[in-house]
């Protein structure tokens, strides 16, 4: 049986960990390693890291606190955030990261995907497509950390990075990031249907029910925020994770 | 029960993630980067990730086959090759093309999937199970349906089939793990694979 991944998806800015709301208000939840280590006891079976900021501000990746992560980490991870160049990738596998996440740069040059992707092979290149509804209500593929349109549909640029080698897309509607009001299930129906590359999916999860839905619409993992990080109304931070029992009844929904 | 363990580091793996797993079960592992550190281990780990030839030409030039031989054939010191690690362990890989330590009757091949009608992507990568086909200390107290991280291209392949300690299916069986008294090999990585992989390195630690 092929377990469907949950994956907590974190968020790091200035070397510490955050939430956000549409893409915007980080709030500063605590540190990553700390973290890491928790999500270690919780036996988590993946998990996701991403610099919001380091492309905006023409960042390196922050590889002294990613091989602290990996060395941490009692389980494989993915990062992504500021990687421009193919050093930063050889540099980032050196350290024990298992996948890479690309979001601004695959948008600005499929080519640099597949010349990842020939290095690294495609099961560990993730491209990261961040997609908003524009005025009209058309989806449309937003980089540089949800700031700048593309005007580019999503589902015909994730046709293209598959294309171009990407093993997998992290989708994630910035509508939807850090509502907590459900996935958005016509975004994942779309993309899921066009690529037969597996999705991750991103934004607006509340809990084990929205993962179903979201799995129901085409998506291959779930990945979420503030489910993992958040409690309560008053959005107290504690870190969580579903249990064994919760995760098997998923798996047979 | 010995507790201090030597990973060998020949500068093909970022070892923190085993250090610190080691840790966490009381042990400071001994970080071995250069041969006489390795001459005085009582427990060895070899770790490694990446190309086979770069790995054994690694371990030559750091000097470390010798020593390494010494301690695992002669003094029988009980010895964890891991991914790239367990690969070395054999005596030839179809990688590459310089010998293996040779320490298992084994050699390690490319997945074949060429008899199959849907092929599975090379490499194998992600969480899978193991069937455990003999008695070892190395799976003791390990629950149903374990399950480990893999990321690889190719496998052990034993000659002697009562090497072979577990199996896991991608496309086709495959020999997951090895064990020949105190030589131990596992193609996953226990670092990776949280509760399963620490229960397996605890045995480890404690069981041998």
């Amino acid at each position: 049986m092929v377990r469907t991944r949950i994956i907590p998806l974190l968020l790091l800015k200035n070397q510490g960990l955050v939430k956000t709301v549409k893409f915007k208000n980080p709030t500063y939840i605590g540190d990553p390693i700390n973290a890491v280590r928790i999500f270690n006891d919780k036996e988590v079976d993946e998990l996701v890291f991403l610099d919001i900021t380091a492309t905006v501000e023409q960042r390196p990746p922050p590889f002294d606190l990613i091989a602290k992560i990996a060395s941490e980490c009692f389980m494989p991870f993915c990062y992504g955030g500021g990687i421009c160049t193919v050093d930063h990738v050889t540099q980032l596998f050196s350290l024990g990261v298992e996948k890479v996440a690309l979001n601004t740069v695959a948008a600005r040059n499929a080519k640099f995907v597949r010349e990842i992707a020939a290095i690294a092979g495609s099961q560990s290149v993730v491209v990261s497509i961040d997609v908003k509804r524009n005025w009209f209500g058309q989806y449309r593929v937003i980089i540089e950390s949800g700031t700048r349109s593309t005007g580019r549909d999503p589902v015909e640029f994730a046709k293209e990075i598959e294309q171009a080698g990407a093993g997998e897309i992290l989708l994630n509607s910035i509508n939807r990031d850090g509502t907590m009001t459900g996935y958005d299930v016509e975004l994942i129906r779309r993309v899921s249907g066009a690529v037969t590359i597996p999705i991750m999916a991103a934004g607006g999860a509340r809990g084990v029910p929205d993962f179903a839905e979201a799995i129901e619409a085409g998506a291959s993992a779930v990945a979420a925020g503030s489910v993992f990080v958040f409690t309560g109304k008053h959005r107290a931070v504690l870190i969580s994770y579903p249990s064994i029992e919760e995760l098997i009844s998923l798996n047979e929904t | 029960m010995q507790k201090a363990i030597t990973i060998i580091d020949y500068g093909m793996a970022n070892l923190g993630s085993i250090a610190n797993m080691l840790k966490k079960l009381g042990v400071q592992p001994v970080i071995g980067a250069d041969p006489a550190v390795a001459g005085r281990a009582t427990k060895l780990i070899l770790p490694g990730i990446g190309a086979f030839d770069h790995g054994m030409q690694r371990l030559r030039e750091r000097g470390f086959v010798d020593v390494l031989n010494a301690k695992v054939l002669e003094e029988k010191v009980p010895v964890l090759g891991i991914c790239l690690g367990a690969q070395l362990i054999t005596a030839s890989s179809e990688e590459g093309i310089l010998p293996g330590l040779g320490w298992l009757n084994a050699c390690t091949v490319r997945f074949d999937f060429s008899r199959l009608n849907a092929r599975p992507k090379i490499p194998h990568m992600g969480w899978n199970t193991v069937r455990v086909l003999k008695q070892s200390p190395l799976y003791e107290g390990m629950p149903a349906e374990s399950r480990f991280y893999f990321v690889h291209s190719y496998h052990i392949a034993c000659n002697d089939p009562a090497d072979r300690l577990t199996e896991t299916t991608y496309g086709m069986p495959f020999t997951s793990s090895v064990q020949r008294d105190n030589i131990l090999g596992a193609q996953f990585h226990p670092e990776k694979s949280h509760r399963f992989g620490l229960q397996l390195l605890r045995n480890f630690v404690e069981r041998f």
